[in-house]
């Protein structure tokens, strides 16, 4: 017998090891943002201690729709078709409304294709964490221009766009949307921060991940290039999460921090950074978009934030019971009630 | 007072109708808007509460007020409810067709018109009553304008008086149609329909050929419109999720449904146990419904032939993946403008075969309401069972037009979600390949997101995987996969509802057909016997994929014609693609495709035709 001392593995708060998140082996190039944006869905589902088989994962078609394979292979996974996502995703969360849902797509599949789903998504607050992996371009046809490439920005042939961009973040705040935020594959902590943030919200989040294609959109002339985000993403704030299950409540330094309390009880703390923004306000999120337009900055962070509207579910007046799980007698009206019709038919 | 203002004499000719007691057809015609739909379906619900079979048929425009609408309401002792191509009784309403209306008719035919139409300069072989309509509505209507449409309750007293209907079943009827809510209406238009009928009474005497006579031939009926039928069939059979883009002729079904579910599934928490979703197109609707199928809800759609189109996409994926579906067409004359509010089959080869790649998937052909509860049911269990779409192919003609029926029948039948693992299965089994064939009918087990357990999962996607569900290319694996769809598409063939089949002894030629066709070719069958002494034998296919029942319907026939409602004979058309050459070479095709529903005499006259080649 060995007596060989293991020691305990490291575990989150419901006892899962962190290999109980992670998924296939990725097939995307070496070094895609997309990558980065798994391995930290990975991290924010087991911090948060999200049980894995609560998880729906879907997608729609491009590079970034395989994603899900790449993440939590204890969940349930759907790689849809091309811009219909948002459908499906709604469809799976109404029938189920205790799953945890998580849709992952592209700029191609959201701006373009899926343009008109994902504008009604944004009309209905389902909750759901909208992930748009961001690169400006369409990777799996090999490097045309999406709709989320900025104006004047170069393809890898030279050629220039001269279409204006569109800005899932902009249409998301207008829409109706309740958590939208704008942030960096590269930028390990934000895209963490937000991504729990997520977790905790009974409503829409929209998160605009730029993740950069190493192949088709990394040189110079890109405005969505590794290079290119370095020099000009502005933080809008720091921002730390406190999950509901943690004890440690650390003091809010006045007038440095907001506090919003999440759906779940959790904290999420925003530290000002270079200007007082406030992810509350509606109007100055807009208007702070366009400028960082005008000004050649990717503002990244979480633009708005709405913990106040109410969600698909109360919209539809929907049983607490996931209609999935609804038995029979429930399901099946009785013979009086149909005996009750006919007598009014005759 | 009196006048003799409506005195023609009787019109001569051997055409003329005699004593013509509950066998016939009255015509409507007039604008739409103009509130003629509750006169027209007071009209009927009277002739059916006298227990006289009825059946009703609007053709209506894609318009909301002032374009041509007429109405058939078809009296028929025989019990005879699909349409009659000939009018006998006509109330013309409508300046814009009533001189072509009029030209239209037989001689003999009865014709009461608005009197400033002076359609009796046209003709002088019709039986013609004008109606001064509006010097009659101002005393019965004060407000001038509620007149137009209170107008219209005036013939439906006229022609009471003449055709001998109980002026009591008029006011029931009226009653019931206004509903408890909207007493003052009613009785306004009860003013009205009186007024009809005393004027008529006092002015009307000429004779004319056609009477109505109480007789038992409704008793225990209904009257109902075919997508209700449908809807309440989605509710009894424990549909959970409908999402929906609205679509004429399939929007009342959905809105009916809207209507009962707040009634049937309202919880005790007052709170819903259902969710019906008005998406932003088609695609995202059966998108929804795909979402909400994959996830183990009982989901529907329910659309007409252009939405079906845009939903092939994810149809195609639905039977790929093999997630459970179920899609309402209710089919009409498309795409586009021009007669969206008409009738035809104009689906059937599109919906069997819908989608990219090889595919094929099951349909439902309704008769009538009552199959249209009972099918849905079917459309549910074989889309759980066999984890496909399923779709149910009723029409504009079944779908918005009132049919006389038999109730509703109730199932308590075991409601089957078909092969769905718990976390104790998978405790059990130690886990699962989600697209292996376990158990030799080609449908493999599942799973539900959010089952608790390790083993649960596992990732759906498109044509290409292997039986683990995981991502695959390989040749074999593909083969494998569609190999296997093929054997549990012939697995359905085995469950779906088997044909009606009615053999005519001794006879050489049969006839084929589906859905609402079966009127028409039920009462063209007696036809052909009676006045050809022609034995016909029918069968109507009630589902596709088709089962031995037609082989041997066709084997034990010379000829088989097959009935379209469609120009390129799309049922046809379908059955030859699964038929061996030897059976095909027996079947005739019967197409009639002019946006009304098919009528006996056409199919008659076109078989007739066809055996004397």
């Amino acid at each position: 017998m060995s007596t060989t001392a293991v020691p305990p593995k490291k575990t989150n708060h419901i006892g899962l090891e962190v290999v109980q998140y992670k998924g296939g082996k990725t097939t995307l190039c070496a070094g895609c943002g997309h990558n980065a944006v798994s391995e930290r869905i990975v991290e924010a589902f087991y911090e948060m201690g999200v049980e894995p088989w609560r998880v729906a994962k879907l997608s729609g078609i491009g590079c970034s729709s395989k994603s899900p394979a790449y993440f939590l292979n204890l969940s349930h996974g759907f790689n849809s078709v091309h811009g219909r996502a948002p459908a499906v995703a709604t469809g799976a969360m109404l029938a189920n409304r205790d799953l945890l849902g998580i849709v992952v797509t592209g700029d191609g599949d959201t701006a373009s294709i899926g343009i008109g789903q994902f504008m009604h998504l944004l009309r209905r607050n389902l909750p759901l964490i909208y992930i748009i992996e961001d690169n400006g371009v369409y990777g799996l046809t090999k490097g045309q221009f999406s709709a989320t490439s900025d104006y004047g920005a170069k393809s890898k042939g030279g050629s220039l766009n001269e279409m204006h961009k569109l800005d899932c973040c902009l249409l998301g705040i207008e829409l109706g949307a309740t958590l939208v935020a704008r942030t960096f594959s590269g930028d390990k902590r934000q895209l963490l921060a937000i991504l729990k943030a997520a977790i905790a919200h009974k409503g829409l989040s929209i998160i605009d991940v730029i993740s950069p294609c190493v192949t088709f959109n990394d040189h110079p002339g890109s405005t969505m290039s590794y290079a290119y985000m370095k020099e000009h993403d502005v933080a809008l704030h720091e921002l730390d999460f406190i999950p509901h299950f943690d004890d440690i409540r650390l003091e809010l330094e006045e007038g440095e921090a907001r506090d919003v309390t999440m759906h779940d009880g959790s904290i999420l703390r925003v530290k000002k950074l270079g200007r007082d923004y406030d992810p509350t306000d509606k109007m100055g999120a807009i208007r702070t978009l366009h400028e960082a337009e005008d000004a050649q900055e990717v503002v990244t962070g979480i633009l708005y934030l709405n913990t106040q509207t109410k969600n698909f579910f109360d919209t539809l007046h929907m049983t607490d019971t996931p209609l999935a799980s609804l038995p029979e007698q429930v399901t099946r009206p009785s013979k009086a009630a149909l005996d009750e019709i006919m007598e009014e038919l005759r | 007072m009196s006048t003799t203002l409506t005195s023609p004499a009787r019109p001569d000719g051997d055409a003329a109708p005699a004593g013509v007691v509950n066998d016939f057809s009255i015509q409507v015609a007039t604008a739409n808007g103009s509130g003629s739909q509750t006169s027209n379906t007071v009209l009927m619900r009277a002739i059916f509460q006298m227990g006289i079979p009825v059946s009703g048929k609007n053709m209506f425009p894609s318009n909301i007020q002032g374009l041509p609408t007429w109405f058939t309401i078809r009296a028929s002792k025989h019990g005879w409810i699909g349409r009659k191509k000939e009018v006998d009784f006509l109330v013309a309403m409508n300046p814009e067709t009533a001189r072509e209306d009029c030209l239209d008719l037989e001689p003999g035919r009865v014709l009461v018109y608005d009197e400033p139409l002076k359609l009796n300069e046209l003709r002088s072989d019709l039986v013609m009553v004008p109606v001064p309509f509006d010097k009659l509505v101002g005393p019965v209507c004060p407000e001038a304008k509620l007149r137009k449409l209170v107008k219209n309750m005036l013939y439906d007293g006229v022609v009471a008086y003449m055709l001998d209907i109980e002026m009591e079943e008029i006011r029931k009827a009226l009653f019931k149609q206004f509903g408890p809510k909207k007493v003052k209406a009613a009785e306004l238009n009860w003013g009205a329909a009186q007024a009809g009928y005393d004027w008529a009474k006092a002015n009307v005497h000429v004779e004319q050929p056609y009477r109505l006579e109480r007789m038992k031939g409704t008793q225990g009926k209904i009257i109902i419109e075919g997508n209700t039928a449908t809807a309440l069939g989605c509710i009894f059979a424990g549909c959970t999720f409908v999402a929906w883009y609205p679509i004429t002729p399939s929007s009342s079904l959905v809105e009916s449904m809207i209507g009962y579910l707040k009634r049937l599934r309202t919880g005790p928490d007052g709170k819903g146990t259902y969710a019906v979703v008005q998406a932003e197109d088609e695609l995202a609707s059966i998108g929804m419904v795909i979402g909400a199928g994959w996830a183990g809800a009982r989901a529907m759609t329910a659309t007409a032939g252009p939405g079906v189109s845009l939903m092939s996409e994810f149809v195609g994926l639905a039977y790929y993946t093999e997630i459970p579906a179920v899609i309402v067409d209710v089919q009409r004359v498309g795409p586009s403008t021009g007669l969206p509010t008409r009738t035809m089959q104009g689906d059937i080869l599109s919906n069997a075969t819908l989608s990219h790649g090889d595919t094929r998937h099951p349909i439902l052909f309704p008769s009538g309401p009552e199959e249209c509860f009972s099918m849905a049911a079917n459309a549910f269990d074989l889309a759980e069972q066999f984890q496909t779409p399923v779709f149910i192919n009723t029409d504009l003609d079944l779908g918005m037009n009132n049919w006389m029926s038999d109730p509703l029948p109730y199932s308590d039948a075991p409601i089957r979600r078909g092969k769905v693992l718990s976390s104790a299965d998978l405790d059990r089994l130690g886990g699962f390949a989600r697209y292996r064939d376990v158990d030799g009918d080609g449908v493999g087990y599942r799973t539900l997101p959010g089952t608790n357990h390790p083993a649960a999962s596992y990732f759906t996607r498109g044509s290409g995987h292997n039986e683990m569900a995981q991502y695959s290319e390989r040749p074999e694996d593909y083969v494998n996969n569609v190999d296997r769809l093929s054997r549990k598409f012939n697995s359905i063939r085995g469950a779906v509802p088997q044909p009606e089949i009615d053999a005519a002894a001794g006879a050489r030629i049969g006839m084929v057909y589906c859905g609402t066709s079966r009127e028409a070719c039920r009462e063209s069958q007696e036809q052909l016997q009676r006045e050809q002494d022609l034995p016909v034998s029918t069968l109507r296919l009630r589902a596709y994929p088709y089962t031995r029942a037609l082989d041997e319907f066709i084997d034990s026939h010379e000829v088989v014609y097959v009935i379209d409602q469609n120009r390129d004979g799309q049922l046809f058309q379908l059955m030859r693609l699964d038929l061996t050459l030897e059976r095909i070479q027996k079947l005739r095709s019967v197409r009639y495709y002019t946006g009304l529903p098919i009528d006996a005499r056409t199919i008659t006259d076109e078989i007739l035709r066809q055996e004397a080649q």
